[in-house]
């Protein structure tokens, strides 16, 4: 070899091959299969690892670099919202229960990813999706953790935010996004990728964080705003890994296909499921709205959506299964979400609320077949037995749907007055779905989903027995966080400290 | 109306949140590193079994042998979260760009005598395949360790990892364009000296304990080769040489393995600590280890040092690390 | 024929990326919204680094668009010189 040649110039894509897929190398000492016992068990068939394409080609000097800016920016402003009692600069109180949700929900979503990412960075036989994996795992954690920060300092201020921790575990309405997570988790690396990396980021997280942040500015939180279009940008890179894969699975060999094709149709419905929660934060949870869940939905579901699948048909992939059936839930879903928060808001470590004049005509203009007809008149019920000095409480005890942890309150895809409820006996047991969708799946592998942990049947047992202020200290939920918004301490101490704040 | 909301003096409810209250108090409000690390994980109520391995849970502490009552006891000293390790990173990589601009500009490399661009290449080079093995190994850690402040600095140390093989590779590039990384290639695959470690590495990448990855590679591996390599080698001996280029561009990995010695001394420390039977385990895997990676390194070395010099070095280095293990607590 | 789109935060660092964006695209349409600002076209979209260059009067690596970026839509492209967005329909 020559040395002191003088180095040619290297384009960026041969610089990063160089410096990563050159780093591998194939072990001769030890068998692949026990470095990566994982890699093949769920069928996926990869002849030639170096076909990977890798979209971003970020090494580690530039990665660190870039990340820092970021970093330096998003904790200027959330000190400054800190310091400045940016908190007092929302629209309204009634904002806060979007952002709890978000942290009790969301962010441990995140981390669950940073842990998986970090499994599948570790599984994959090949370099080029190691490497992207890994980096997606530090993001998710960076994700995770500027969430906790930006609302530490609404939970100095605000009940329903501190104890997090224990309502990620405990609650009932958590136990949504974490089975989605842990569901993924617990599939193999493939199909966790489907499952993260393509449906959750490429598909849906457009729908979660850009117009969703977008209204978190426009009412006044720059701190989650922030967090949410810095997170974002990572997910440019994440959402592009999540397509990368998939056409890499499909292109390694034609019986890929099927198998990728039902992870699609699986993870398209789980996704859209968990966004229903999504969709009754932007519709009700937003005081002053960018834009309506079905406006959303047809720029970042339909209109995207449709120019990814028609891309993946060269391929022979079909659009998602039960697409049909999301498409006629649009209308409905932020509506019966909400409804059912609202019912049963004694229970959960946020507030919920009626909707006021002004947010009935904005629902009435933006749902025009579906608001008036099927759902003002249950508003107005509440409205009025909350004018007779009552409270609109449901009790009862919701049925869960066994995959995706719902209440089953969903309607009829094609009768929106006919609530959708479906059964399937395994083994001798009944399990409940909201929707034919959650019954496909859970039919596709009834001994995955037979193990979910249901808050609710948990809530009868040993040793809470249904009593519900023990399950109350058990899930750590003041009375103080719950409940109806309108006579909450959140909204006398924000509108107190407005006034306090206010020169006329 | 105007608000001015800088001026007001409001109470705040909470000084932190539940689960770090349980743990620090709520006398002081807790720090970022805190907030970011402590119980992020979740604990129970998990849905599913691993369909990969139903015999696991989730998460599961189980898979080591090591137990811990609280593995939130295994704190980073760094008290590195996501910002302040790539805040830090960010700076370090300032530096060595302008070290990998200043060698450039002085055109060091075409002045370096031909011992010290040999070694460079035999040694230094190859060394880029051990970086990507130790990040596929701390990704598995991460992956499946239990408890954020455990796991969390492991994904950063594996991408530093890599970090640190891209700084090889552009050293390589530097002295011998691509052929350099080829030659160091054929090396790793082939060539005597380097065989016992690949087969080490092989045989590591095997284990599925995450703590005893951990500590056969960071603490015991990272532990002799980073002082034989860096310390000793490339800033004591390449420096008589006349290779002062080639320690400023590896700058980072020897300010880097300091830096990391702290936390991966600190968690060895509190697991042996924390019981007779930790403490066993962590003897065993060390002393097993040190042994085996002393003498597969013994070949590296002579790549760089002549005959009976190389057991003196790597003596040296040995022992360097049985007293860290002695400091940690073991073995006493 | 299915539109790509690329979205950016809304600052002075992306007003220049913007109007480069514009001028290497003239069907391309842009959409301010709170905090952020789509650029939008039918089947492509190219963003140029030499076009960015000379609107910013300095040198400018492709990736620096990661600082800014919030979200895109259709198959990447990126290299040096320009990244590419396309959908194959």
């Amino acid at each position: 070899m020559d040395i002191k040649k003088t180095p040619k110039k290297l384009n960026v894509k041969e610089k990063y091959r160089l410096m990563t897929r050159d780093l591998a190398w194939e072990p001769s000492y030890r068998d692949e299969k026990e470095i990566y016992p994982y890699v093949d068990y769920e069928g996926i068939k990869v002849h030639d690892w170096s076909k990977w394409e890798d979209p971003f080609r970020l090494t580690m000097d530039a990665y660190w670099k870039y990340q820092a800016e970021k970093e330096r920016k998003y904790y200027a402003i959330i000190d400054a919202h800190a310091q400045n009692n940016g908190h007092l600069n929302v629209t309204d109180a009634r904002y806060l229960t979007a952002i709890k949700l978000f942290l009790q929900g969301i962010s441990p979503g995140e981390y669950a990813a940073h842990r998986g990412f970090a499994r599948v960075g570790r599984e994959f036989a090949g370099v080029g999706p190691q490497v992207a994996c890994q980096m997606q795992s530090i993001d998710e954690i960076r994700h995770a953790q500027t969430q906790v920060h930006a609302m530490s300092n609404y939970n100095k201020f605000y009940n329903g935010f501190k104890d997090f921790a224990t309502q990620r575990d405990r609650i009932w309405y958590t136990s949504v996004p974490r089975s989605f997570f842990d569901d993924a988790m617990s599939a193999g690396p493939f199909e966790f990728l489907i499952a993260i990396g393509f449906s959750f980021e490429y598909v849906l997280t457009n729908l979660l964080f850009v117009p969703f942040m977008s209204g978190a500015a426009y009412n006044g939180d720059m701190a989650t705003c922030t967090f949410g279009f810095s997170a974002q940008s990572d997910e440019a890179r994440h959402m592009t890994l999540g397509l990368e894969c998939i056409k890499f699975m499909l292109e390694q060999d034609p019986d890929n296909i099927p198998i990728v094709q039902k992870w699609i149709d699986k993870w398209f419905w789980r996704g859209c499921r968990l966004l229903t929660l999504v969709a009754a934060m932007m519709d009700y949870m937003l005081p002053k709205r960018v834009m309506s869940w079905r406006e959303a939905w047809n720029i970042y579901g339909v209109e995207n959506g449709n120019a990814l699948f028609r891309d993946l048909a060269r391929y022979g992939i079909k659009p998602p299964m039960h697409w049909d059936d999301v498409e006629k839930s649009i209308d409905h879903t932020s509506h019966q979400i909400m409804l059912g928060l609202y019912q049963w808001k004694f229970g959960t470590a946020f507030h919920a609320w009626t909707p006021s004049a002004s947010d009935i005509e904005w629902l009435k203009e933006k749902y025009p077949t579906t608001f008036e007809k099927y759902y003002l008149p249950r508003w107005e019920y509440a409205i009025a037995q909350k004018e007779a000095g009552g409270e609109y409480n449901n009790f009862g005890l919701p049925k869960l749907c066994q995959t995706c942890q719902l209440p089953c309150l969903f309607t009829e895809p094609d009768d929106p007055t006919q609530l959708c409820h479906r059964e399937t006996e395994y083994e001798g047991e009944k399990y409940h779905f909201c929707s034919d969708g959650c019954q496909h799946v859970f039919e596709q592998e009834p001994e995955k989903y037979v193990q979910a942990w249901l808050p609710m049947p948990a809530l009868m047992q040993e040793p809470l027995k249904g009593d519900l202020a023990a399950w109350m200290e058990w899930v750590s939920l003041e009375p103080t966080a719950a409940g109806e918004y309108a006579n909450s301490e959140d909204k006398a101490n924000f509108e107190k400290w407005r006034k306090q704040v206010s020169t006329d | 109306m105007q608000i001015d909301v800088q001026t007001v003096n409001i109470a705040q409810k909470n000084q932190t949140f539940t689960h770090l209250k349980k743990r620090f108090g709520d006398k002081k409000i807790p720090s970022r590193y805190q907030e970011a690390s402590y119980d992020l994980q979740a604990v129970e109520n998990l849905h599913y079994r691993p369909t990969w391995a139903p015999e696991q849970e989730l998460y599961d502490p189980n898979l080591s042998k090591i137990r811990m009552s609280d593995w939130y006891d295994l704190k980073d000293p760094r008290q590195f979260y996501y910002s302040t390790y790539t805040l830090n990173r960010a700076k370090q990589q300032e530096t060595m760009e302008s070290n990998f601009k200043t060698v450039e500009s002085l055109n060091l490399i075409e002045g370096m005598p031909d011992p010290v661009l040999k070694i460079t290449q035999d040694l230094l080079i190859p060394l880029r395949h051990l970086n990507y093995a130790s990040n596929l190994n701390n990704t598995l850690v991460c992956g499946y360790g239990y408890g954020t402040v455990f796991t969390q600095p492991c994904v950063y140390h594996a991408m530093d990892n890599l970090g640190i093989a891209q700084y090889l590779s552009r050293l390589g590039l530097m002295i011998g364009d691509v052929e350099s990384l080829e030659a160091a290639k054929q090396d790793w695959m082939e060539s005597d000296a380097w065989q016992p470690l690949r087969r080490s590495l092989e045989d590591l990448m095997c284990v599925r304990d995450p703590v005893e990855v951990f500590i056969k590679q960071n603490f015991v591996l990272d532990g002799l080769l980073y002082p034989l390599v860096y310390q000793r080698i490339v800033d004591k001996h390449l420096l008589e040489l006349g290779g002062s280029g080639i320690s400023i561009l590896t700058q980072f990995m020897t300010n880097w393995y300091l830096e990391s010695v702290r936390w991966v001394d600190s968690v060895v420390k509190t697991m042996a600590a924390e019981s007779a039977e930790n403490k066993a385990v962590l003897e065993e895997w060390i002393d097993s280890a040190a042994n085996h990676f002393t003498s597969v390194l013994l070949p590296v070395a002579g790549l760089a040092v002549e005959g009976n010099h190389t057991d003196e070095l790597v003596s040296e280095v040995h022992e360097g690390l049985m007293k860290r293990a002695t400091k940690a607590g073991l073995f006493k | 024929m299915s539109k790509v789109f690329i979205i950016l935060q809304a600052n002075e660092d992306t007003r220049p990326i913007v109007e480069a964006i514009e001028q290497d695209n003239p069907d391309a349409e842009v959409v301010h919204e709170p905090a952020m600002v789509k650029v939008q076209a039918e089947g492509s979209l190219v963003v140029r680094r030499e076009t960015i260059e000379e609107e910013i009067g300095r040198e400018f690596d492709m990736q620096e668009l990661n600082i800014n970026l919030i979200t895109l839509s259709g198959n990447v492209d990126e290299d040096e010189d320009a990244l590419t967005l396309t959908w194959n329909s």
